[in-house]
């Protein structure tokens, strides 16, 4: 086939141009670009790929490279991270384009459960959204419940930095601004940012502003001293945050490798997997910076109801209909 | 440098050097015929070349993305989040480059060169080569350029490549990952080796341009 690609290649130059070009030079570059092809296409044909589409919290604070490398350890597969914001990783969910996405956001993913895009929904770990600022808090929100505190941040007119992005973190801050009440879009106070959440911290740091973030990508930056924030309120049921893993549904997509999202499903959920989400972020933070969520909800602890309330779908972690035969994970 | 970074460097110039490669396969038939031929249509042609200079490497990627999905008209060949990707969208985003600059390269050399080859008993062939050999410097010019398009370039190797680690993570999609984590050096140190190498091959460019 390519002595015909090359063959053809050299009659178009004789019939259009009157000369030929030199054969030796056309071979050169053809062998150096189909070799370099079809190297970049055996780098992973043949492995066992998994695509795991993330929410930017998870991959920014380093878990799933943490993670990665445990599984790597234990059962020589590698995962391919995609890190994008819980709304993309949907999407590229329904396309087909990854294996497993993780997820914090129960609403968008119950609506992705529904339309059968995804399956064998697990809750993994929880940790809490924080609302942090400048350290003079000129809104006055210290220690206030969330919905009181974005109640007083409205009417006192200090900025707000919100993500815009459809990210996890930003629908989170929909609902809180719902729950009080509050239309803040189009408001003079009221920025989107439409980036991460690293970015989104470093422009409210500029702007001596207010915003809502995860823990992690928090404690990482005012760690490297990238931003100068105050936490100012840190915990609360309204401020819960959950995440979840779910498999792409092969029914929908024939392509996506079911079998290896199961497997990979089967290990967040195991023992192996849940220690390592805790231990992680304590050698360098002093504290876990998401915590297994597993063990807990076998339990009836306040954090515990907390998460039922607000992340399980119809009474459970994955309505059956949605398990996609997978009941062993549920028992 | 860590062997961290030497191993996204290396597959950065690998990665754009495909590229650059693979868009000559048609890039310079192209713009052999643009650059030596009169026929009806090629202003449009050159025109339509010069309008795409200014593509937005995200709109390409966007484009690329659905069609390189699993969903999209090409997902049966699993392209989406390799290599592979990159390469094929960085050789689309520099098409437009090699074609003005190597066109314009080839319409520079005085056509009385290849009269005059022709007078001294030169065939249609020989005069041909003898213009190219003419066009080289701005041949070289052209090559630099779209190289360093290709590898400065952050849609195309986010969109269709993902950012993965030790597969398709290069040099431009290193700098955004680092930003987000907060990890800056590492952002700088990477920026700073795109920097020289765009530099370097830049300069090498107009030595030969000099001559």
């Amino acid at each position: 086939m390519i002595v015909n690609l090359i063959k053809f290649i050299k009659l178009m130059c004789l019939r259009l141009l009157g000369f030929q070009v030199k054969k030796s030079a056309l071979v050169a570059i053809s062998l150096i670009v189909v070799v370099s092809l079809s190297v970049s296409l055996g780098a992973f044909r043949g492995q066992n790929r998994l695509i795991v589409s993330t929410t930017t919290s998870l991959y920014d604070t380093g878990l799933l490279d943490f993670i990665a490398e445990r599984y790597f350890q234990l059962y020589h597969i590698k995962l391919d991270f995609i890190a994008a914001g819980t709304g993309q990783a949907l999407e590229h969910a329904r396309r087909g384009d990854a294996d497993v996405v993780l997820t914090h956001s129960p609403s968008l993913e119950r609506q992705f459960l529904t339309e059968r895009v995804v399956g064998v929904r697990k809750i993994i770990a929880y940790n809490f959204f924080i609302i942090v600022g400048p350290g003079e808090d000129p809104a006055g929100i210290r220690g206030l419940p969330p919905v009181r505190a974005l109640t007083k941040i409205a009417t006192s007119g200090v900025t707000w930095i919100s993500r815009g992005d459809n990210s996890g973190t930003h629908l989170k801050e929909k609902s809180l601004w719902e729950k009080a009440g509050i239309q803040p879009a189009g408001q003079a106070w009221y920025i989107e940012s439409g980036t991460g959440m690293g970015p989104t911290l470093q422009i409210a740091n500029e702007k001596g502003a207010y915003t809502l973030t995860d823990t992690g990508t928090y404690l990482k930056y005012q760690k490297e001293g990238l931003i100068n924030l105050a936490p100012l309120i840190e915990s609360g049921e309204d401020l819960l945050n959950v995440y979840s893993v779910m498999a792409v549904n092969p029914e929908e997509n024939r392509q996506v490798n079911f079998s290896g999202a199961v497997a990979f499903i089967a290990f967040l959920t195991s023992e192996e997997g849940q220690k390592t989400i805790e231990d992680f972020g304590k050698e360098e933070f002093g504290v876990s910076l998401f915590n297994p969520a597993v063990q807990l909800l076998r339990t009836d602890s306040a954090v515990a109801e907390w998460i039922r309330d607000y992340a399980f779908i119809e009474n459970g972690e994955c309505p059956p209909e949605y398990r996609l035969g997978q009941e062993g994970l549920y028992q | 440098m860590s062997e961290q970074l030497l191993d996204i460097v290396l597959r950065s110039l690998w990665i754009s050097g495909t590229a650059l490669l693979l868009s000559l396969l048609w890039s310079l038939p192209l713009a052999l015929i643009l650059g030596l031929r009169r026929f009806r249509g090629r202003n449009t042609i050159i025109s339509f070349f010069n309008a795409m200079l200014g593509v937005p490497t995200v709109a390409l990627g966007l484009f690329l993305y659905l069609l390189f999905s699993r969903r999209g008209a090409l997902g049966a060949f699993s392209l989406l989040y390799t290599p592979t990707a990159i390469m094929i969208g960085q050789a689309i985003l520099i098409t437009p480059i090699l074609i003005s600059l190597l066109t314009s390269a080839i319409e520079a050399v005085d056509p009385r060169i290849r009269d005059l080859a022709r007078t001294l008993g030169a065939s249609e062939r020989q005069a041909s080569l003898t213009i190219l050999r003419e066009a080289r410097k701005g041949s070289i010019l052209a090559g630099v350029s779209a190289f360093n398009r290709a590898i400065a370039e952050l849609g195309i190797a986010l969109m269709l490549g993902g950012n993965i680690e030790g597969l398709t993570r290069v040099m431009t999609t290193q700098i955004a990952l680092g930003v987000n984590r907060g990890e800056i050096i590492l952002s700088l140190e990477a920026t700073l080796v795109l920097l020289a190498i765009v530099f370097t091959l830049t300069l090498i460019a107009n030595r030969f341009r000099g001559d």
